[in-house]
């Protein structure tokens, strides 16, 4: 193999916070020690401000390889390269756009992705299927899908299901130069003695399959959100901002950049006992005129608890966020046209909305996630 | 916020009271009409807490009055009670002062007008409560205003300056008046004690505008911030530490008008400087003594003077630049220490040295440090102090740079 044309490089890892963490760390660290066996250097670091990480919200680590520790030091103490040579996302909801914690705007994936850099996302759609949620290119990109779910492979439970290698040898199809299918494998023997792993490697060098993506594809319909961060002369005196009058949402925090499912409510069935409104963490409820309950997508972070309380079967259902469109209320919908929606409602959910009927209705996207328990946000506590 | 009055117009309706520097602080605290006060016990702070628990008790004082359970929790409440408009009093000394360090902190990141004293004390080793600055000094880059009162008279009149400068809405910031222990907090002098209708002409009501947390003023006051918001929240405090210059001034001029007190500058009090050649500058009670060793040095024909440092923060860099600049030689007294620090000099010292850097002509600085631990500043000593810097300003080399003074060896 030739040896890298440029001195340094820099991937990125776009995870699901806590739920995914050790799997990012593992990622960035084996990029480090997977160029250092040719001989490079490198530094992996986790984005300083998602600390303490918040379940879902998501969280950036970071890998630069460089062939010597001078070229290093230009992407030494640093919270968050401003350009990257490939972004992975290893959960393919995140490709509907990435928002930290802290708030500065939804970004698209690719927004740090350099011209003719790589997005490469796990996902089991197909790669028209996630680009069709990803942010319209502005730059041209490969896209490049490794085959599998998001793996739940967190801070608190680590779920070895070889994700880790999978795109580690699928990064070594995108960057020979730099990470060499030999070295990504020796290591990982050195690291597990597992033949098994060695093969997962292999096998994401192989199954990855690339998509070139022009300018102009993608998706124009997510929101646009953005932040000016205001001067010393703009800002209140005294570290004070603004609060919320009671009944008020922050128009500014959108919170769902951390949703994986998202509630679907099958209004027929609904008997508006209130206890999704009441139990909701984040109150994304709104009473209906009749005393229904309908879910402020925006303020939703797809915790699946409402699903969990509600007391009549499917009645909310959880199901993949990469399967809606929009964060458009869906009440005025099913008041307008009462059929359509609760068509809508059996296609996006997999579930019949005739409570008389037990059998599922039949899927008509593919294999949605109906299952809330399956939901990783669902999950409390935090690292703080 | 200028107040128009007449020339002394309350001057000749003041009482006059024997009091120790802690009582005329509470005396000050009952004129401010202060709302909530905070107190834990550690010498010689405590003498003002029992002060006002007195002037309570009496049925002179009406303020709401909480023991804390720790000098935190005390610096805590204030801070609190400042959010939401109260006009508050809090005070500690020493290690007291550094166990409240973290609300001492973030006080003056909120901009809360907490007005505070500090009765400075060694730092307990063990036990030891005489007079050291270095309690009040640790917090000087925080961002808080640091004035240091000279007698019992200019504690009260600094602590009713420490409201009106604080709580002006171009600083709205912090005040900690430096407070000797024993010499002035537990010294009984003769105070001139202000009418009521003379200080409310000079301390408007404590407004907070539209940073008061209330439920009518939905705000949220010290949200989670980071590396994209401190530095501006920084430059906040840094202007309005700068705008606290003009509002002293302001502040002095008016008080001076009303009550007829506070000398010349608001910064310096000068003495027997017009013809001197060697002056020595600190700040507190060791101008006392010091005043003492001028008057007898000018009787044997020295030409030497004092001028004492009123506020260290903000550090009146012009006015020092401007007098000490007059003079061949200048001592610098410090009643702390400042270990490993440049020439092994304290605190003050080196910060004076570093106003007087750029200038072309700038007068020879000597360091000194004298008084720690409350040790008394003895005529011997203070002779001491003179001829060490008149023989530095006749360009005699001792080899260093700063003494200690009075130390046995």
């Amino acid at each position: 193999m030739s040896d890298p044309t440029e001195t340094s490089v820099t991937v990125e890892v776009v995870y699901r916070g806590i739920f995914q963490k050790t799997l990012a760390q593992r990622i960035c660290r084996s990029i480090v020690l997977a160029g250092r066996k040719r001989g490079h250097t490198g530094t992996a670091f986790a984005r300083y401000g998602d600390s303490p990480e918040r379940n879902g919200v998501p969280a950036k680590q970071f890998a630069v390889v460089a062939i010597n520790d001078l070229e290093l030091e230009a992407s030494m103490a640093k919270y968050e390269p401003a350009v990257v040579d490939v972004s992975i996302a290893v959960d393919d909801t995140l490709v509907k756009g990435v928002e930290s914690w802290a708030w500065y705007g939804r970004q698209p994936i690719w927004k740090p992705v350099r011209k003719d850099g790589f997005l490469l996302v796990t996902s089991e759609n197909t790669p028209e299927a996630v680009l069709a949620q990803t942010d319209t290119a502005e730059r041209p990109y490969t896209l490049v899908i490794v085959p599998g779910g998001a793996s739940f492979a967190g801070l608190w439970v680590f779920k070895d299901d070889h994700t880790d290698y999978r795109v580690l040898g699928a990064l070594a199809k995108v960057l020979p130069d730099w990470v060499r299918l030999d070295d990504v494998k020796a290591l990982i023997q050195e690291q597990t003695k597992d033949a098994g792993a060695v093969q997962s490697a292999q096998r994401g060098f192989d199954g990855a399959t690339q998509r070139a993506v022009n300018v102009g594809e993608g998706t124009s319909g997510h929101e646009v959100l953005q932040f000016e961060k205001p001067g010393w002369t703009t800002m209140r005196p005294g570290i004070v901002i603004d609060a919320r009058k009671p009944g008020e949402r922050n128009p500014q925090y959108k919170k769902y950049g951390a949703r994986t499912l998202r509630p679907v409510v099958n209004f027929d069935t609904c008997i508006k006992c209130t206890m999704c409104w009441l139990d909701c963490p984040d109150e994304c409820f709104e009473v209906t005129p009749e005393g229904h309950y309908e879910v402020v997508y925006e303020a939703c972070i797809g915790c699946g608890i409402c699903a969990q309380v509600c007391p009549v079967k499917d009645c909310i259902v959880m199901v993949d966020e990469l399967r809606f469109e929009d964060n458009e209320d869906k009440w005025q919908f099913w008041k307008k046209d009462h059929d359509g929606y609760n068509k809508w409602f059996e296609t996006k959910s997999g579930v019949s909305a005739d409570p008389q009927v037990r059998t599922p209705a039949a899927r008509q996207e593919g294999s949605g996630n109906a299952n809330p328990s399956a939901n990783p946000t669902s999950a409390s506590g935090g690292d703080d | 916020m200028a107040v128009q009055v007449k020339e002394r117009e309350h001057q000749d309706v003041e009482t006059e009271q024997l009091m120790s520097g802690c009582e005329a602080i509470a005396e000050a605290i009952r004129l401010a009409d202060v709302d909530v006060m905070a107190a834990y016990p550690i010498r010689p702070y405590d003498g003002v807490m029992q002060a006002a628990a007195k002037l309570i008790a009496n049925g002179k004082m009406d303020v709401e009055y909480i023991v804390a359970d720790g000098e935190h929790s005390q610096f805590e409440i204030v801070k609190h009670a400042c959010a939401v408009g109260a006009r508050v009093f809090v005070g500690s000394s020493g290690v007291g002062w550094f166990y409240a360090f973290e609300a001492i902190a973030v006080t003056a990141g909120l901009r809360l007008p907490v007005v505070a004293i500090c009765g400075n004390r060694a730092l307990d080793d063990p036990g030891a409560f005489g007079t050291e600055h270095n309690d009040s000094l640790a917090v000087r880059d925080l961002g808080w205003l640091l004035p240091w009162a000279e007698t019992a008279q200019e504690a009260m009149d600094l602590a009713l300056m420490a409201w009106r400068v604080g709580e002006d809405k171009r600083v709205s910031l912090p005040v900690a008046i430096g407070l000797d222990g024993a010499f002035l907090t537990h010294s009984q002098a003769i105070v001139k004690i202000p009418t009521q209708a003379a200080v409310d002409k000079f301390l408007p009501k404590f407004d907070l505008g539209d940073r008061l947390l209330h439920p009518d003023n939905p705000i949220t006051i010290a949200p989670q911030v980071d590396q994209d918001w401190l530095m501006e929240i920084r430059m906040q405090n840094d202007q309005a530490m700068r705008k606290a210059h003009d509002v002293i001034s302001e502040a002095h001029a008016d008080f001076k008008k009303l009550f007829g007190r506070g000398g010349d500058s608001p910064f310096l009090d000068e003495y027997m400087t017009d013809d001197a050649e060697v002056v020595v500058f600190g700040q507190g009670t060791l101008a006392l003594p010091m005043k003492v060793a001028i008057r007898r040095l000018r009787k044997e024909g020295h030409k030497v003077g004092l001028v004492r440092l009123k506020w260290f923060r903000p550090f009146p860099t012009q006015e020092i630049v401007k007098s000490l600049s007059r003079f061949k030689a200048v001592g610098v007294i410090d009643r702390d220490y400042s270990f490993g620090s440049p020439y092994y000099g304290g605190v003050l010292y080196n910060e004076v040295r570093s106003a007087l850097y750029s200038l072309d002509k700038r007068p020879t600085i000597v360091g000194f440090i004298a008084g720690l631990g409350g040790r008394e500043i003895e005529q011997a000593m203070a002779t001491d102090i003179f001829e060490k810097t008149k023989a530095a300003a006749d360009n005699i080399k001792s080899g260093d740079m700063c003494h200690w003074i009075g130390v046995r060896s």
